[in-house]
């Protein structure tokens, strides 16, 4: 499918979320254990709902749904996420 | 927004002042957000061509024909009129002016702009990495930073690639970017380079997925998609 993008193009969006660059980070797949950047995920969806993938694998890592108040998160796919700071 | 240029049959170059911006890094984006005035809202994420210090940040944008927010930015936005940028974004897909192992830039249409900047802290900081930038557009006259490519820079490299039609005499026939090409212009990886492919989503991975047959170190090649066709 050629119309998602990258784990770069969350890096707005999550940075109301979280204090550090998002896309930096390592998320270890919990379905294949592939440790990743961020960046190099795959995003599939819009702005009112995001599903990103594993680069490797294509199992969700993350769903990521705009609310009327809010934003709501599913991280399951993730085993953990390593931050730099 | 301090001034607009048409730089492609559908595309422009657009300069903001932004207050307190304080700078970025080569090869950053930022989110640009358009209020309706029913107060419908969208999003969407433009490479800057600038870097460094300083206000004033420009953005190439391309018109998508069925966009909510390109064709906005690039018929209808006026000097004067303001809008929300969020920003600086990423520091994944960056160069830093520390780094010195070759550098090859691959961009497909509008990809080209974090990869303009790039080149120009390149110049800025007169780096002695070698950098080689192969560019890939439908048309010559769809081309961005046509001129600013065309002059010589010290350490850069610059192959064209058409895939539609190409100038007058041009030696390679009209067609999309191949083993081939990256073959005969791109760093081998013998040198390490770390590769930067920035363009339309089937660009970038066709590009991404010929560099690994060709014995590139994955980790060593930085993607960035665009999305549509």
């Amino acid at each position: 499918m050629a119309g998602h993008v990258d784990g770069n193009a969350l890096a707005g969006v999550l940075s109301e979320l979280f204090s550090f660059d998002v896309t930096l980070a390592r998320a270890r797949c919990a379905s294949c254990g592939d440790v990743s950047v961020f960046a190099k995920a795959l995003v599939y969806g819009s702005e009112h709902g995001r599903v990103l993938r594993c680069c490797q694998c294509d199992d969700v890592l993350m769903v990521v749904v705009a609310r009327p108040d809010g934003m709501r998160l599913q991280l399951r796919g993730m085993s953990w996420l390593d931050v730099g700071l | 927004m301090a001034e607009t240029r048409p730089e492609t049959p559908s595309g422009s170059l657009i300069m903001l002042d932004v207050p307190g911006w304080g700078g970025n890094l080569a090869g950053q984006h930022v989110d640009v957000r358009l209020t309706a005035p029913d107060g419908y809202q969208a999003a969407r994420s433009y490479s800057v061509a600038s870097s460094g210090g300083g206000n004033r940040i420009e953005l190439g944008v391309d018109k998508l024909p069925k966009g909510e927010v390109s064709p906005y930015l690039v018929d209808e936005l006026r000097v004067g009129d303001e809008l929300e940028v969020r920003g600086p974004l990423g520091g994944w897909f960056v160069w830093h002016p520390e780094q010195t192992e070759p550098v090859q830039l691959i961009g497909g249409g509008s990809g080209i702009v974090p990869l303009m900047a790039m080149i120009r802290a390149h110049t800025a900081a007169e780096s002695t990495a070698p950098f080689r930038l192969l560019y890939s557009v439908r048309r010559p006259e769809d081309a961005f930073f046509r001129q600013e490519l065309a002059q010589p820079t010290p350490d850069l490299a610059v192959t064209w690639l058409f895939t539609r039609q190409t100038s007058p005499g041009w030696p390679r026939s009209a067609g999309r970017i191949g083993e081939a090409d990256l073959r005969a212009a791109a760093f081998p990886p013998g040198v390490s380079p770390t590769v930067f492919v920035c363009g339309p989503t089937g660009f970038v991975e066709t590009v991404a997925s010929a560099l690994v047959e060709l014995g590139h170190d994955p980790q060593g090649v930085k993607t960035e998609r665009f999305g549509g066709t």
